[in-house]
């Protein structure tokens, strides 16, 4: 009986013999090296999770919250400002950039589907996404800042650049999501395009769309090159949107370079509120997704 | 008077046709921005470009003093920093890609370590700058010495050995690309069709032989769009590059010593530049965009290829 196994060839049971044993082995062995190089990179990100911690921990009292930076060399004092012009430029961007972004969204993805002019919108998009950040503040410097001086205004502005593309993709896509039978049955009920994207298609959209809008908030708090050269920083409290207003990133920037030790600490102290707004926020925008 | 008004009021509160209007100016806005962005900065680096034309780009000096500028060194360093981080990040990225596409781990587990390497693109540039300089140049510098001690006859590993140096800025430029290699090839490696990957296994193919032999060859394409995109924004990463690499304006080849990158260069000097200085920024800062537009490009046009092939190959 054996022997006639044997002599069919195909039919041999190789998984024993050394050549199967060194493939399976190897495999493992890749497996391994793989699962490593996936957990290395996690290092660096505990690192940077446990340093701002606990560098930034100890100083968080109110009063951070509340004072105004203190003079180079000097202990005591906190960066409320810098807190409320980043919040301030934030929500000016996104109220600037949403409109835009929502309904250029909502012009290649249900006025003007599929045409040249809507795929080069997409595009363009696309490429301004890949628009270093440092452009966007040069750009509006040399458009807005020569003329009117550094301003909150600017700063939003160039802020707005930034996160306009973004707004204007995940939108899309939020929009994409809509199944097409919703629309085909509000035009069937004798729906206008205009009811049909007001009544039907925007209310099911919502909820990606905001996905969309909290990851550009997200975006635009961390981001240092574009306030940079637009709202500079200022060490008092934001008088209006046509002044020199301080965020949170210029203000790490600069305390990063300052020799003494409480500046240094503060830089550490506000990277944790920026990491803490810019988490909570991609977090939540996150979750939303996964809810659907 | 009055109908006519009546008339005006009427068609204009035909709600279509104002969001349709407002729609498309939006959609024109996009188109027209990029446009003025890239004029402007291009009408303001007239002067410069005038001046020194072609040799802009040969020059490696950058002297306000004497109104002497040339980018080269800025672009080398753009270059070497960029290139080092890509080569830094892609086999990670590329691991962390098919750790998380194949069912090595259950879907609970490949879920929390993607939400942890999407996190790692939400922290923001400065606080990487303010972590660099903490944990990063002093490893530098130990590692550095060691390099330059033992390989300092590479021109690439030459001392003096400095801790804000190229080497520093492209281990942060690889950190912060990796959560663009693994987004982009994650999503070209899931989107290989199964029957490939059944056809690998159902011919006896281990896991490994299918990876390398069927799965990443047909995600190739992908990978690539995804290494072109990342190399994008590691060169115009500008603020963590800036608190890290030194800001030197001479030209180097060495990774241990401190340099600049275009991007860095803008950080640096557009603050307190003037006159012909002001222009020769705004030359580089064209530059930077241009590169970046064309890689961006390169980038999306290979991406949508691939999609379309894949789409393709579905339908069959």
């Amino acid at each position: 009986m054996m022997s006639v196994i044997n002599s069919l060839g195909p039919l041999v049971d190789t998984s024993k013999t050394p050549q199967v044993k060194l493939r399976s082995s190897l495999s493992i062995f890749l497996s391994f090296i793989c699962a490593g190089l996936s957990l290395l990179t996690l290092i660096p990100l505990l690192s940077i999770v446990f340093l701002v911690l606990r560098n930034g921990v100890p100083l968080l009292k109110p009063s951070l919250f509340t004072s105004l930076p203190p003079a180079v060399g000097s202990a005591g004092g906190g960066f409320g400002n810098a807190v409320i012009g980043t919040l301030i430029m934030v929500s000016l961007a996104l109220f600037i950039a949403a409109p835009v972004g929502i309904l250029a969204a909502i012009y290649i993805n249900e006025y003007d589907r599929g045409s040249g002019f809507s795929c080069a919108v997409r595009f363009i998009a696309k490429l301004l996404t890949g628009i270093p950040s440092i452009i966007c503040g040069i750009f509006v410097f040399s458009v807005l800042v020569v003329h009117l001086g550094f301003s909150a205004m600017a700063g939003s502005i160039a802020l707005a650049i930034l996160i306009l593309p973004t707004i204007l993709l995940t939108s899309e896509q939020a929009l994409l999501g809509v199944p097409y039978a919703l629309r085909e049955a509000s035009t069937g009920l004798g729906a206008t395009v205009f009811q049909t994207i007001w009544c039907i298609v925007l209310p099911e959209a919502l909820p990606a769309m905001t996905t969309g809008l909290m990851l550009a908030i997200a975006r635009a708090a961390g981001e240092t090159a574009p306030v940079l050269f637009t709202a500079l920083f200022s060490s008092y409290w934001p008088k209006s949107i046509g002044h020199p207003t301080a965020s949170l990133s210029v203000l790490i920037y600069n305390f990063s370079n300052i020799p003494y030790d409480y500046q240094a600490n503060l830089a550490w102290a506000a990277s944790l509120v920026l990491v803490g707004i810019v988490t909570i926020t991609s977090v939540t925008a996150q979750l939303l997704v996964r809810k659907r | 008077m009055k109908e006519k008004k009546r008339a005006k009021r009427l068609s204009w509160s035909h709600p279509a046709d104002w969001l349709y209007v407002l729609c498309w100016t939006a959609a024109a806005a996009t188109v027209a921005l990029l446009a003025w962005i890239v004029l402007e900065i291009f009408s303001q680096a007239l002067p410069s470009l005038r001046k020194f034309g072609l040799q802009f780009f040969i020059r490696a000096s950058w002297n306000p003093n004497t109104d002497h500028f040339g980018a080269l060194p800025f672009l080398v360093g753009t270059t070497m920093s960029s290139v080092f981080a890509l080569l830094i990040a892609l086999p990670l990225g590329i691991a962390i890609a098919i750790f998380l596409s194949e069912d090595f781990l259950p879907p609970v587990f490949r879920q929390s370590i993607r939400f942890v390497v999407e996190l790692l693109a939400a922290i923001p540039s400065v606080v990487y700058g303010l972590w660099g300089a903490a944990i990063v140049i002093p490893i530098v510098r130990k590692g550095g010495n060691w390099l330059s001690n033992s390989l300092g006859f590479i021109p690439l590993f030459q001392g003096p050995v400095f801790g804000n140096s190229m080497l520093a800025a492209s281990l942060i430029l690889a950190l912060m690309v990796l959560p663009t290699i693994t987004a982009i090839s994650r999503n070209a490696l899931v989107d290989v069709p199964k029957t490939l990957r059944e056809g690998a296994y159902a011919l006896g193919a281990t896991r490994w032989e299918a990876i390398f032999g069927v799965i990443l060859p047909t995600a190739s394409p992908g990978i690539v769009a995804a290494t072109i995109l990342a190399l994008g924004r590691a060169m115009g990463e500008t603020m963590a590059v800036a608190m890290l690499i030194g800001n030197s304006t001479r030209l180097t080849f060495s990774l241990l010593a401190p340099a600049g990158t275009l991007a860095s260069l803008l950080a640096n000097q557009f603050a307190e530049a003037e006159g012909l200085q002001v222009s020769s920024l705004m030359h580089a800062a064209l530059l930077l965009m241009l590169l970046t537009l064309l890689v961006n490009a390169t980038g999306e046009i290979i991406l949508r290829r691939t999609q379309r092939i894949t789409v393709k190959i579905r339908q069959r």
